[in-house]
């Protein structure tokens, strides 16, 4: 299948409940680890992505990431606003200027984004973060579309990597963010940014599979 | 959760109304995007200082905006930092056409939301430096972490870089002022209770009766080690000297201290730590020539105390007389 700015759309839509869902689980894990907000602001920032997307009704795909990019760097704050942020940036100036994005035109633009997210972080795999789940899902997707996989198995194979990515997160010793000032305390436990991009991911993967 | 709030997502903005009316001859706030500034914004000519943080630590922003400390700060959401677009609307607002020092904290949200900020600014043609401040002696600071974060010493540096720029000092001056006073500053903290974010509701973590931990965040992030709960005397000592070790400080030396409160600790407590550190530094030759006791950068309700020392000179020291005129610190006017 094709994705076009209604499924686009209905993503953004999932997020908004996914976060608001899981706010208290993701504040949860960042209390254990950082500074217990996580959860709130991710809710808070795909709060105001609803709302501006309803009140900005926007032309094409591409002015839809914009959009939700403006609204995260505007309300969430912390880390995450700037890193989700840039990678709806980065997705935006990736995504080309079409009605319909195709397999291969979705997972260029989750490659730009998470590229970004790697340069505004200075986090590489390893160092207990977002990455760490984002960076597997994204060769997963690689080989998906290098095998000629339809876009639903290349996110599936993506939101798959992304769990094991998050899941593995919790044996990791944080190098990056807060919890780095664990220490070793920092071992055992889930990090939260790792979890909220799983359910980025699996929300797409969700969203659109049919 | 016990707190005198009305809505928990609404307790950064009904602060800063009540901030607002409360200092209006000295400061403003500024909504959409949200910064409070100095009311006589921008001084023409004057080297502009911009610091932001999450709320929850004043008077650490907000308070120390006004005459001869930060033109503008930007607060964030309660422990989480502000967003580039809040700290590019303070910069332009500050900017009398001589710069703008952005006064950065250590923690990974900060330094990205400046950083963003920043990028916007020079966009707009405005003149940005930072300067990070680094002082938690409580953090390993190696390529593993993210480095020490940013505590006490901000409060030094907001009144000594706001007093310079108000001597008139250019960016350049101000900005290695800025990283001397970093330089030469280190503290440390220690909770004897957690925090509650209000948005939250719960405490940030739990500590037992006996129980303290020693290097603690002002974000209820954990310290280095959670251990028995000493006598006042003894837990002074081992944070003085974990202080003292790391710049190092030396017999001679003169500092400018500061016992700080984390917003629940009783003054009465906070200044038997200050007569205990006093002590301990006179044992050592290191005199202290100025200080300050008191709730100076908190964690919401947290019950414990930070200590910070700065290796002072003259031209510090002349800088701390400076009158100043804020919410949070008043002398000299």
């Amino acid at each position: 299948m094709a994705v076009g700015k209604p499924e686009v759309l209905k993503w953004l839509e999932v997020l908004q409940q996914v976060y608001a869902e899981n706010r208290q689980w993701l504040t949860e894990l960042d209390s254990a680890i950082g500074d217990a907000d996580h959860g709130i602001n991710m809710d808070r920032g795909f709060t105001a992505v609803k709302a501006e997307l309803a009140a900005h009704p926007p032309s094409e795909i591409r002015s839809v990431f914009q959009s939700v990019a403006t609204a995260l760097i505007r309300h969430v704050g912390g880390a995450a606003g700037p890193l989700y942020g840039t990678f709806f940036l980065r997705a935006a100036a990736a995504c080309p200027r079409k009605t319909e994005i195709e397999a291969a035109d979705v997972v260029a633009l989750f490659q730009a984004g998470i590229k970004g997210i790697e340069q505004r972080g200075k986090a590489v795999g390893g160092d207990k973060t977002m990455l760490d789940a984002l960076l597997p899902a994204l060769d997963a997707m690689r080989k998906g579309l290098e095998n000629g996989c339809s876009l639903a198995a290349i996110l599936d194979a993506g939101a798959v990597a992304a769990h094991a990515g998050m899941l593995a997160t919790v044996a990791m010793q944080a190098h990056k963010g807060r919890a780095s000032y664990m220490g070793a305390r920092s071992i055992g436990h889930q990090d939260p940014g790792a979890t909220s991009s799983y359910l980025l991911l699996k929300a797409a993967a969700d969203t659109w599979r049919s | 959760m016990k707190k005198l709030i009305n809505h928990p997502q609404n307790v950064p903005a009904e602060f800063l109304a009540g901030l607002a009316l409360a200092h209006a001859d000295i400061l403003k706030v500024c909504l959409d995007p949200v910064y409070v500034v100095r009311v006589d914004a921008p001084v023409p000519g004057k080297t502009g200082i911009v610091s932001g943080g999450g709320s929850g630590h004043e008077p650490m922003h907000v308070g120390y905006v006004g005459k001869g400390m930060l033109d503008a700060a930007c607060p964030g959401q309660v422990f989480t930092s502000p967003t580039p677009d809040q700290i590019e609307a303070a910069t332009r607002a500050v900017n009398g056409g001589a710069g703008v020092l952005h006064i950065v904290k250590n923690y990974t949200g900060d330094i990205m939301n400046f950083e963003m900020a920043a990028e916007l600014c020079q966009e707009r043609g405005i003149e940005v430096r930072a300067v990070v401040i680094n002082d938690d002696v409580a953090v390993e600071d190696s390529l593993y972490t993210a480095g020490r974060r940013g505590v006490g010493v901000t409060v030094f540096a907001e009144k000594l870089c706001g007093a310079a720029a108000q001597r008139g000092y250019d960016l350049a001056r101000v900005e290695a002022l800025c990283r001397k006073v970093n330089g030469n500053g280190r503290s440390m903290g220690m909770a004897l209770t957690s925090c509650t974010v209000p948005a939250a509701g719960k405490p940030t973590f739990e500590l037992g009766e006996d129980e303290m931990e020693m290097g603690i965040g002002i974000h209820g992030e954990p310290g280095r080690e959670r251990m028995p709960l000493l006598p006042a005397a003894e837990l002074t000592a081992r944070m003085a000297a974990t202080i003292l070790a790391d710049l190092p400080f030396r017999g001679g030396d003169e500092v400018i201290a500061m016992v700080n409160g984390m917003g629940g600790t009783p003054l009465m407590e906070l200044y038997l730590v200050y007569g205990e550190l006093e002590r301990i530094l006179r044992g050592l030759r290191i005199r202290v020539a100025r200080r300050l006791v008191g709730n100076y950068i908190t964690s919401l309700e947290m019950a414990g105390c930070s200590i910070t020392l700065l290796k002072a000179d003259d031209e510090m020291r002349a800088l701390w007389d400076d009158p100043v005129l804020t919410p949070g610190l008043q002398w000299g006017i």
